[in-house]
């Protein structure tokens, strides 16, 4: 039984919210979204979430001591090992369950949360490492495309075009060259996992995926975009309405890999061009003045085009060969 | 009835994992180190223990692993040397400030580079100031002893505070002597069960582990650090006394060896104070007062026993297997600091031994005698033993 809307409705009567108000991101982040949607549906389901967060924008604003918006046990470690941590926690769990010291019976489920710095950089070795050693948790990275918390510095996620501080746009560079780093790929090429995309635009999708990835038996990942209002230069309240435009652009399209098998969970029936995606966000302001920036427009659109033919086709051909 | 068995110093703390059969051991094999996890892996794969064993990718995530699962609520272990420790340094302090009793030997090992897998001091040194507890091993015996003991003392209400059990590498680590293993039940009896108060997985009391900390509670938080040693200060002869009770060895902060009417006195640790331990023996023969003083605690620091067994001494040596680049050497600093409220203070001097693994002969550790008797102890200047001019 998927979750529906029945069962959050129920949650929130209770007032029963694992991720509470009071944290302090930034009005219109999208981060806390994602940490509340993936958290509710993991009680609507009547698991037990247990939380890990690596720093970023998600951990210094939501646990500063003596408060917490965390109603639910959590732990944070450093940046770079926030996989590590649970996978430690979670190996724990076995063993105490193994030997009857657990002081409950209920379900517990691990989720980790990880920024795009966090995950797509710093954090890769760890991840791959909890996720190839096979551990049952779920990783959702609240990919913002950038490292916010330390002020808008590039990271493997940020796309060509925009605006960074340790990549700028300048008089003879159009800001950052390579495109966002296939972090769902990288995941998904490893053993019985399940890795997904999805967008803060459509968050049944999201919290599908969610429950997916908490019922798999193994480790599950999924890649959110999360806009930072801040940092991506956008209104507060439009950080869903930008993301619905990357997956109709092509830019973000919303797929899983479920132990190899490719299948895409979102075909916009007209799309859009990727310059309109580009032009809604106020990070790639710079680049859009720069002489260079009809060709980065030409190279992003040549690149997200052939991106959903590869992944029509991977989709068609992986069809039922579960590797599993 | 305990028995002895002619083993390794990796297999005696091998053993003595076994014996606590931790829940969780999350390690990486880096030499000398590397025959622990192994030895270890084989019991859990024989089934020897029912240890939730993790093979990380990394150091870094041994430790970040284990501050997981022992935040959880885990009995919790990992073992590593040198580059290893390196690696993990980050999550080593991040351990010792979320107050998880988390044991792990450290087969001692130098830190490069350049790269060098034989053993020195310059690991343990280098985390000194991370807030765990660090006890050292003279022999296999002792290593053994210290991780049992460790295990005891890092979970102690009052000191919640990581320990590591410090062995010199090869010298300790793969060399076999015999080695006394107390019974299992004799063991798990001593260590108990472990209690966490605020395990992660308590979901019906969900609390908030490692949040961010700012210039409003860190300060306090790091008292209460301090607070969690000088507490481990007071409950380490306690734990001793437990343990001499199960084992009848005897342990203190500091190994006296001929020290009763001791004028030149050796400050070593771990290995090469058995060698010293043989200089002493023949220097006595000859009538001269010869003394050791072998550190057993290292964190927190016994800087009254060390004032105690000192003062009015005629000349302190100390030597040290790591250096301080452009400081004094890392034990001597902290033995001439001991001393500074001494009634008669002693001359002091210091050396550096050993680097790298280099060998320790008795021939090498007269030098610092001979300097004593002849007077030729200078305080300020860093000799070096064994060196190649
Ligand atoms: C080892 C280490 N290097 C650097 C930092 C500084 N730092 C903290 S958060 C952060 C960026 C986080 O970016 P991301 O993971 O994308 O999360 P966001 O801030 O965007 O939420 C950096 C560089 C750190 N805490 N630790
Ligand atoms: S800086 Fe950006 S990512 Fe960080 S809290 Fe603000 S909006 Fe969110």
């Amino acid at each position: 039984m998927p979750v529906n809307m029945k069962q959050l409705i129920n949650l929130v009567e209770k007032e029963d919210w694992p991720f509470t108000q009071g944290h302090r991101l930034c009005p219109g982040c999208n981060a806390p979204m994602v940490a509340k949607w993936a958290t509710m549906t993991a009680k609507a389901l009547g698991y037990e979430p247990v939380v890990g967060a690596a720093t970023g924008c998600l951990e210094v604003s939501t646990t500063i001591y003596p408060f917490t918006a965390w109603n639910i046990p959590y732990i944070h470690n450093a940046f770079e090992n926030v996989a590590a941590t649970i996978s430690g926690a979670e190996a724990a769990y076995r063993s105490l369950k193994n030997r009857g010291k657990l002081k409950t019976d209920k379900p517990i489920k691990f989720i980790a949360f990880g920024g795009d710095g966090g995950t797509y950089d710093i954090g890769l070795q760890s991840l791959s490492g909890a996720v190839e050693r096979g551990h049952d948790f779920l990783y959702i990275l609240y990919d913002n495309e950038g490292y916010m918390n330390t002020g808008n510095q590039r990271s493997g996620s940020t796309p060509p075009g925009a605006d960074a501080t340790t990549e700028p746009v300048g008089k003879v560079k159009t800001g950052k060259v390579q495109f966002k780093k296939n972090i769902v790929e990288i995941i998904g090429a490893h053993e019985n996992v399940y890795a997904a995309t999805a967008s803060t635009s459509d968050p049944f999708d999201f919290m599908a995926k969610v429950e997916k990835g908490l019922k798999h038996e193994g480790p599950a990942f999924i890649a959110v975009l999360a806009p930072c209002v801040r940092f991506w230069r956008i209104p507060e309240s439009t950080g869903p309405k930008v993301t619905k435009l990357a997956v109709e652009t092509k830019y973000w399209p919303l797929y899983e890999i479920d132990r190899g098998v490719y299948k895409i969970t979102r075909k916009p029936r007209n799309f859009k061009p990727i310059e309109e995606y580009i032009k809604s966000i106020g990070r790639f302001r710079k680049a859009l003045q720069h002489p260079e920036y009809k060709e980065m427009i030409e190279e992003m659109q040549k690149y997200v085009d052939t991106r959903w033919e590869r992944l029509l086709k991977l989709e068609e051909v992986t069809k039922g060969m579960y590797l599993r | 009835m305990p028995t002895k068995l002619a083993i390794t110093g990796a297999a005696a703390v091998a053993h003595a994992m076994r014996q606590i059969n931790p829940d969780v051991v999350a390690a990486y094999p880096i030499t000398p180190q590397t025959p622990i996890v192994e030895y270890f892996a084989q019991f859990v794969a024989d089934g020897v223990v029912d240890t939730v064993m993790v093979p990380v990718e990394s150091e870094h995530s041994a430790m970040s692993a284990v501050v997981g699962s022992a935040a959880a609520g885990a009995r919790t272990m990992t073992a590593t040397a040198a580059n290893g420790l390196a690696l993990m340094f980050e999550i080593v302090y991040i351990a010792a400030s979320m107050r998880l009793p988390i044991v792990m030997p450290i087969v001692n090992r130098a830190l490069s580079g350049p790269i060098n897998i034989h053993g020195d001091h310059s690991d343990a040194y280098a985390v000194r100031d991370s807030g765990w507890i660090q006890l050292f091993s003279e022999n296999s015996q002792e290593a053994y002893d210290m991780t049992i003991i460790a295990t005891k003392l890092a979970e102690r209400e009052e000191v919640l505070t990581p320990a590591m059990v410090n062995l010199d590498g090869f010298i300790t680590s793969h060399g076999v002597e015999g080695v006394e293993i107390l019974d299992d039940e004799v063991v798990r009896e001593f260590v108990g069960q472990w209690e966490p108060k605020y395990p992660l997985l308590d979901i019906d009391n969900p609390i908030t582990h490692g949040p961010l900390d700012l210039f409003d509670y860190y300060f306090e938080h790091h008292r209460q650090q301090q607070e969690g040693l000088k507490n481990a200060y007071k409950a380490l002869p306690e734990v001793f006394a437990e343990y001499e009770k199960i084992s009848g060895r005897k342990y203190d902060f500091l190994d006296l060896y001929r020290m009763e009417d001791a004028e030149y006195v050796m400050v070593v640790m771990n290995s090469a104070a058995s060698t010293a331990k043989y200089v002493v023996d023949e220097l006595r023969e000859k009538g001269i007062k010869a003394g050791l003083v072998k550190p057993w605690v290292f964190t927190p620091f016994p800087k009254k026993e060390i004032l105690e067994a000192l003062d009015g001494r005629k000349a302190v040596m100390v030597l040290d297997r790591a250096m301080s680049f452009g400081k004094e050497a890392p034990l001597y600093s902290l033995v001439k600091s001991a001393l500074y409220e001494a009634k008669e203070r002693p001359m002091m001097g210091t050396y550096v031994y050993g680097l790298g693994g280099r060998d320790v002969t008795p021939t090498m550790l007269h030098v610092p005698f001979e300097d004593a008797i002849k007077g030729e102890l200078d305080p300020n200047e860093e000799r070096y033993l064994g060196l190649k001019e």
